[in-house]
């Protein structure tokens, strides 16, 4: 029996799987959490927490599309460089080893994040920088930033409104690109961007209501910036005691940081999610959970060894010489002969000039010259 | 059954024949700095570029970039992400010198019809195997360099249409790079010399680059049969004073806060090279060891003491007392733009040759992108206050939004003077969508490249043996008196005119206000009639009102 025939099986949507020892009739569920996130301007919030906490709650880094748009880590004026750190003990180095940004810079732009999100992207996008989501995955984003009544900020020069994510999300919806989606934005005015939401199957929380800010939290005075918002601490800290097998669901998540310690009042939006809250683990959004059944039995497989590769030609006479090349052949370069360049037929413009020309020219002296001419 | 499946999986095993390598060079500058270059290399005989049979079993080799190549029929690929500025004359010459920002570099095998559309697909491709902003690589910054970037690896065919050359100035290279770069070597990070590569401190270095060069070359001595060849290099440049060491005595775990354990098992050879050639009797180092070699690199014969993993050691301290001179680097550039305001400017590349009697010919090429307007008839070349005139020149002018201007030039530099070219050039107007969010920071661009076959104080090697040093084995050297060196100037950054981006807001607000309080109140007064309007009474007249009504008397007003 070859290996190919397991990953066949109805409800099973990824290819590419690690698939340690199976028996042919485990049904093999996967719940696949997809998690997108982009930041504008505050690089910690998104980057270790989420990063972290994902990452440690099981879902695997192809599955993670990160933007960032700034470069903080290894920027010249950061004063410990390739580190960013939540904290001011400085204690977690959340830009880790095993960070990688997708959308870095100027890739981080309005059209590519729906791109990302709708999957329009061109053929030669790598997989890592592609949304691979179906109707049985699960999405969760989160955004970060600057943002207003209605949108947020992406650059300093550019913004995406509610309307534009409403629709993006309902775009998704038709091409059954997810299953449930979590939205999470930590912006000023955060509810805004989610009153505009028609898709079903959406659950959204933000870090304050329309005409509120969020603040962010502690400063580091040796570098001078603040280095978290209110809310995302404190929602961090609450996922701190999340762990796989936690059985925390959505109204706790709703409660994270009350108006007592985020100034602002978290708002959330559930009426067009099909499921209740109270039933939706929170591990279903921010962790991956596979169920494997291990199998003791032995199963037999084609031999995988395969006839050795045939040297065309190695024992004939090779057909290029093997040197090396001159690395600066000083007369060959000088005897170059120019290159011929293609010839091109006349540029429009070109056509149109001379046809300009040869009209007013025969529309003064009439045709009758002609013969005087040629 | 059994003898034949073993005889099978032998021959299956002596057919697919790789190895892998690694070293590490620890050189003291005179600066006080300190050169440390990693070098990993497998070696693979194989055919990747073979039609009909497709490689699918790979053991070293990383299986990424295997089918980078396969599938867009590349004979020579060079990339390299850099951070920071090698100074040439503070440091001497690197190993494998790196312009600062991604630089990228491809042959085509001559099979390819399309070379530009490989070319689209393999940056994308790249950019997502290195987590870089590859894909920003297009036709605006490639060019087609017509005598420089000759191939590194066998051949003989150099038709250089199937050759493309980019470079992304402003390309920063972070964790996400040197993570996925990790991860191509055999052993990950996890044994080996790789163990020292800690992101930390590898970031926190004057110059950091990393780079994979992947190109076929001789298998033997004899070059009867080629193999690929995957060589990953990282050249790390720290600054120890201002990482707080006081004293002139560094060790691996100051360096790298990693001590090596064991070498890699997959390895057939892993070596630490540290170069005591400037005055020995003064370096200590610890362990000792009684293996010395000597190589011959960059036209200098250097000693080495040569510590092997393969026999394990433990950590290394090194304490020199005192450097010598440093040999002056033959070779030298520096790039600078002169001129003021926002219109005009000029660019100025200044070529050094110290050798004191010896002349030879460089090859610079320049490739400028297209918002800055060259004057190729204000080009000038002087060596010692005299017009030098190239005996080569090939340019290719820019198309607005299309391609870049690349210029080589071959010249002949006199021995002991200073050349210096320079030419004109006018700075556009981008259109409003073109600028990036930060225009006011500048526009880069990209560094010049000089390539130059520098005379060689001592004999160079020119046949290559299995066990020669693979830092020194890199360029393949035809002549003995002579060796190949690429010099990278500084990149320019360049302030282009900037509209202000608040205009379009600006005009909408005054036109709306002109329109509204101008316009509009004109119209007012012209369309709208006005009638006299009661005010409704209070509600004691209405009261009052009613009562004279009912009485039929006169009401009030």
């Amino acid at each position: 029996m070859e290996l190919r025939e397991f990953i066949n099986f109805p409800g099973l949507t990824f290819p590419g799987l690690k698939i340690t020892l199976l028996k042919p009739d485990i049904f093999f569920k996967q719940w696949y959490s997809w998690y997108s996130k982009i930041h504008s301007s505050h690089l910690e919030s998104p980057l270790e927490v989420f990063h972290n906490h994902v990452y440690r709650l099981g879902i695997p880094d192809s599955h993670i599309v990160l933007m960032l748009a700034d470069d903080m880590a290894c920027n010249y004026r950061n004063p410990k460089p390739a580190t960013v750190f939540s904290h001011k003990n400085m204690e977690l180095n959340v830009y880790g080893d095993d960070v990688e940004v997708d959308y870095r810079g100027y890739e981080v732009t309005v059209e590519n994040f729906l791109r990302v999100l709708t999957g329009r992207l061109p053929p030669s996008t790598p997989r890592s920088k592609r949304l691979l989501s179906d109707d049985r995955s699960n999405i969760l984003i989160y955004l970060t930033g600057h943002g207003g009544n209605g949108f947020l900020k992406f650059q300093d020069s550019e913004e995406i409104s509610n309307m534009e994510l409403a629709d993006a999300f309902e775009q998704m919806w038709q091409k059954r690109r997810y299953n449930e989606l979590l939205f999470i934005i930590d912006t000023c005015q955060g509810a805004s961007m989610y009153e505009r939401f028609y898709s079903p199957n959406l659950m959204a929380l933000a870090s304050s209501q329309v005409g509120e800010d969020s603040l962010s939290h502690q400063p580091d005075l040796g570098i001078g910036v603040h280095l978290m918002d209110k809310y995302t601490f404190y929602l961090l800290e609450f996922l701190e005691e999340v762990h796989p097998a936690s059985q925390a669901n959505m109204n706790d998540l709703f409660k994270v940081c009350p108006q007592s310690q985020c100034v602002s009042t978290p708002g959330h939006r559930t009426d067009l999610f099909q499921r209740d809250p109270g039933s939706v683990l929170i591990t279903d959004f921010f962790g991956s959970v596979r169920k494997v059944e291990i199998t003791k039995d032995t199963i037999n497989l084609t031999s995988p060894v395969e006839p050795p590769i045939k040297r065309s030609g190695s024992s004939d006479i090779q057909i290029e010489s093997l040197t090396y090349v001159d690395q600066l052949p000083v007369a060959e370069i000088i005897h170059q002969k120019p290159k011929q360049k293609d010839w091109h037929p006349p540029d429009g413009f070109i056509l149109g000039l001379w046809t300009l020309i040869l009209l007013v020219f025969f529309q003064t002296y009439g045709i009758k010259h002609l013969k005087h001419i040629f | 059954m059994l003898i034949l499946s073993s005889l099978l999986l032998f021959i299956l095993l002596a057919a697919a024949r790789d190895e892998f390598q690694e070293e590490l060079v620890i050189r003291p500058l005179h600066s006080g700095d300190i050169y440390a270059s990693f070098q990993f290399r497998t070696l693979w005989d194989t055919d990747f570029l073979q039609e009909g049979q497709k490689v699918s079993h790979y053991r070293l080799f990383p299986k990424s970039l295997g089918q980078v190549l396969s599938k867009f029929s590349v004979r020579e690929l060079h990339i390299s992400f850099t951070q920071g500025f090698w100074r040439t004359m503070q440091w001497g010459q690197p190993f494998i010198p790196s312009p600062p920002g991604a630089e990228l570099w491809v042959w085509f095998h001559d099979t390819v019809s399309d070379v530009d559309g490989n070319w689209k697909e393999l940056t994308n491709v790249l950019s997502g195997i290195f987590c870089a902003s590859l894909n920003f690589i297009d036709l605006t910054n490639t060019v087609q360099p017509s005598a420089s970037f000759k191939p590194l690896g066998l051949g003989n065919a150099t038709d250089h249409r199937f050759l493309r050359y980019a470079t992304l100035p402003r390309e920063i290279v972070c964790t996400e790079n040197l993570t996925p770069w990790k991860k191509l070597l055999p052993c990950g990070s996890k044994a080996g010399l790789a163990v020292l590569m800690k992101s930390e401190k590898l970031f926190h270095s004057s110059f950091h680059s990393q780079a994979v060069h992947i190109r076929p070359i001789c298998q033997d001595e004899q070059c009867s049969s080629k193999a690929w060849e995957l060589r990953q290099t990282l050249n790390v440049v720290f600054d120890l004073h201002t990482s707080g060491q006081g004293k002139k005595e560094w060790s691996l775990f100051k360096m790298f806060s990693r001590t090596l354990t064991e070498a890699c098992p997959l390895a057939s050879s892993s070596k630490v090279y540290v170069d005591i050639t400037d005055n020995p009797e003064l370096f200590e180092l610890s362990p000792a060891t009684p293996l010395l070699g000597q190589a011959v690199v960059l036209g200098d014969r250097r000693t080495y003491s040569v510590y092997d993993l393969i026999m394990p050691t433990s950590s290394m301290v090194l304490s020199p007392c005192a450097l010598g001179d440093m040999l002056r680097p033959l070779l030298h550039a520096e790039r600078y733009v002169a001129g003021f305001g926002l219109q005009t400017g000029e660019i100025h590349t200044v070529i050094y040759n110290n050798h004191p009697y010896r002349a030879f010919p460089v090859l610079l090429m320049d490739s400028v992108p297209w918002y800055l307007q060259l004057y190729i008839h204000t080009l000038t070349v002087t060596s010692k206050s005299r017009d030098n005139k190239p005996s080569y020149i090939h340019y290719q002018p820019a198309k607005d939004r299309h391609r870049p201007h690349l210029l080589e030039m071959l010249i002949q530099l006199p021995p002991h003077s200073m050349t210096e070219v320079t030419v004109q050039f006018e700075r556009a107007l981008l259109k409003w969508t073109e600028y990036t969010p930060d225009p006011n920071h500048g526009f880069y661009v990209g560094s010049s490249v000089v390539s130059a076959l520098v005379p060689s104080m001592v004999a160079m090697r020119t046949n290559f043996t299995q066990d020669q040093p693979l830092f020194s084995s890199f360029v393949p050297v035809k002549e003995e008196s002579s060796y190949f060196v690429r010099v990278y100037t500084e990149p320019l950054l360049v302030n282009l005119p900037t509209p202000d981006f608040s205009m379009p807001y600006n005009v909408i607000c005054l036109t709306c206000t002109v329109v509204a309080v101008g316009y509009g109140s004109f119209y007012n007064l012209l369309t709208r009639t006005f009638q006299v309007d009661e005010p409704s009474p209070p509600l004691s007249k209405r009261l009052a009102n009613l009562i004279r009504r009912m009485r039929g008397v006169p009401l009030l007003t």
